[in-house]
């Protein structure tokens, strides 16, 4: 355990001055950000909005870029650079034959990315909340502060990060195995485009895709009612089939990359 | 022993990379683990470190079993294998950092090994910025950080210019001679190693054509009987029908194994009687490298 904590805090270490540990915080940033300008330069049109369309509309408008493209490729970046930083400083094989046990510097590498990315959705919901009672504040017309979804938007990001597991252990164990960029990316892209167009096309077993599970989360969340005011928008279930699915898809690639890892000859 | 190895083998595919290998390095010694390049010496490190997974045989370290032992044994174990695996974009001095956390050694280590390596000049520059030598120094001083028992080093001198070459033979001898500390050392120059190496061994094609000290490699070396004289040719044809074994001829000399002095005189008398004019004769010690590039040859 201490192997592995020690490992983790040399994970942050390494990559604290990285693109791929800033990424966790400047994209939360910068697409609320984005969204609240969208949001002030039209603020004049949606002064009639009451509290709750205006959450919705905010909230639903960050989780529209989240769930289709943005988690699943932060997803395939982050995997990726967590691995890469050993392939390309050719630091594997010192790595594994420092006197820590192997399965604490793999397990620690994974935690690690996995934490990128809590970090990342926590900023999310932390900058939501944040941005949008700044809304309220500057323009009085904007009244998010009428109504409360704090918790349920924890509940949303919760569900985004359990439907991201299952590919986060697949893109790991690419990222691990493949030095070049292309595979795992391409793998990555690949496999959110079709995971996107089964989950939105409705394909009964889509569910059992990792890659269109983010799409799944979202889309089982929000129901195709676009009519305003339609009473509740949200509808709150977090263990769906697609995220037991990708929870089990997490574990057992997990433990498999593990095997085939030993198996392997480091290089 | 140290280390110590029993029919170590190791495939790649159907290519046997390492046959059969016992490795006996004593403690205290230099051990200069020597082949040219291909040989198997960095794949023979690596089962050494746990690396790669041995196929058959037995690697034991201070006197235990590898696989059942690796984190006791790799505790106490500093390497640096081929080009030195550090972080470029972090700076000198932040890589050691890293690796103290990691082995949760003094922080006072860092600056020690940066003056032991001579980087704390450039110990705040980021590592992508130094010199292949810098590099190679910042490698061995990552590999020193724990003060380890056994040092294995991959071709450790490449890239350094002969001063820094001279340096790390000076710190090995050091560690050695007054630490107690043994150094396995690999290189395809034995020119290199030799002014160090207390001990050799030699493989290629992933098997051990010689191991000893160096004495007795020395005592390998068969000292040769130059003469030079006018006509090369026919005199060791003379020779020959004398049946003296010749074992050079040149345009200018003729060699043969060299006997004793009696039979120096006998062969300087039988030439000059036969109407050759010598212009010199004299016994000459082959170079180690020459015995290097004539074991792994025959193979």
């Amino acid at each position: 355990m201490k192997a592995f904590l020690l490992s983790l805090r040399s994970e942050f270490y390494k990559t604290r001055k990285t693109l791929a540990f800033w990424c966790a915080i400047l994209l939360p940033l910068l697409i609320c950000l984005l969204m609240t300008i969208g949001f002030l330069t039209n603020a004049n049109n949606m002064t009639s909005w009451s509290g709750e369309l205006l959450w919705i509309r905010y909230v639903g408008g960050v989780l529209n870029i989240m769930g289709v493209l943005l988690l699943p490729m932060f997803v395939v970046f982050t995997a990726y650079s967590v691995n890469n930083i050993e392939h390309k400083a050719d630091t594997w094989k010192m790595l594994f034959s420092l006197p820590l046990p192997k399965f604490a510097v793999y397990a620690a590498k994974y935690v690690y990315a996995l934490l990128l990315i809590l970090v990342s959705l926590i900023l999310f919901v932390v900058f939501t909340i944040g941005f949008a009672n700044l809304l309220s504040a500057i323009k009085p017309g904007l009244r998010f502060n009428e109504y409360h979804m704090e918790f349920t938007l924890v509940q949303v990001y919760f569900k985004l990060l359990l439907s991201a597991l299952g590919m986060l252990s697949l893109q790991f164990l690419f990222s691990l195995l493949w030095k070049d960029f292309l595979k795992p990316m391409g793998i990555g892209f690949v496999g959110t485009i079709s995971g996107v167009i089964m989950a939105s096309v409705g394909w009964k077993h889509a569910y059992l895709f990792p890659y269109s599970h983010p799409m799944l989360a979202l889309t089982t969340m929000m129901p195709r009612t676009k009519s305003a005011g339609a009473g509740k928008q949200l509808v709150i279930n977090i263990l769906t089939d697609d995220v037991y699915v990708s929870l089990a898809v997490a574990v057992v690639v997990f433990f498999a990359g593990y095997f085939i890892l030993l198996k392997r000859s480091i290089k | 022993m140290v280390i110590n190895t029993e029919g170590l083998t190791f495939n790649f595919g159907d290519q046997k990379v390492v046959n059969s290998l016992s490795l006996q390095v004593p403690q205290g010694s230099i051990y200069g683990f020597l082949g040219p390049n291909g040989a198997g010496k960095t794949t023979t490190i690596k089962l050494l470190l746990n690396l790669l997974k041995t196929d058959e045989g037995s690697i034991s370290v201070f006197g235990k079993d590898l696989n059942r032992n690796r984190i006791e044994i790799l505790s106490k174990i500093g390497s640096l294998i081929e080009q030195p695996a550090i972080y470029l974009h972090l700076t000198g001095r932040e890589n050691l950092v890293n690796r103290v956390g990691l082995l949760q050694l003094p922080a006072s280590r860092v600056d020690e090994m940066l003056e032991l390596v001579q980087l704390k000049q450039a110990a705040n520059k980021k590592a992508g910025q130094y010199s292949l030598g810098m590099k190679q120094r910042l490698g061995i001083a990552l590999a020193l950080l724990s003060d380890p028992e056994l040092l294995i080093l991959d071709e450790p001198t490449n890239g350094l210019d002969p001063n820094g070459i001279i340096e790390i033979r000076e710190l090995l001898i050091n560690l050695t001679r007054k630490h107690g500390k043994t150094v396995f050392i690999s290189s395809h120059l034995l020119s290199e190693i030799e002014r160090m190496a207390t001990h050799v061994g030699i493989i290629n094609n992933g098997s051990m054509l010689f191991q000893g000290s160096i004495n007795e490699l020395e005592a390998l070396n068969q000292a040769l009987l130059l003469i030079e004289i006018d006509n090369t040719v026919d005199a060791a044809n003379l020779l020959k029908r004398h049946h003296y074994e010749v074992a050079q001829v040149t345009e200018t000399l003729v060699g043969l194994p060299y006997v004793s002095k009696q039979e120096s005189g006998d062969i300087n008398t039988l030439l000059i009687n036969n109407g050759y004019t010598v212009y010199s004769i004299g016994k000459q010690q082959q170079d180690l490298e020459t015995l290097f590039l004539s074991i792994t040859q025959k193979a």
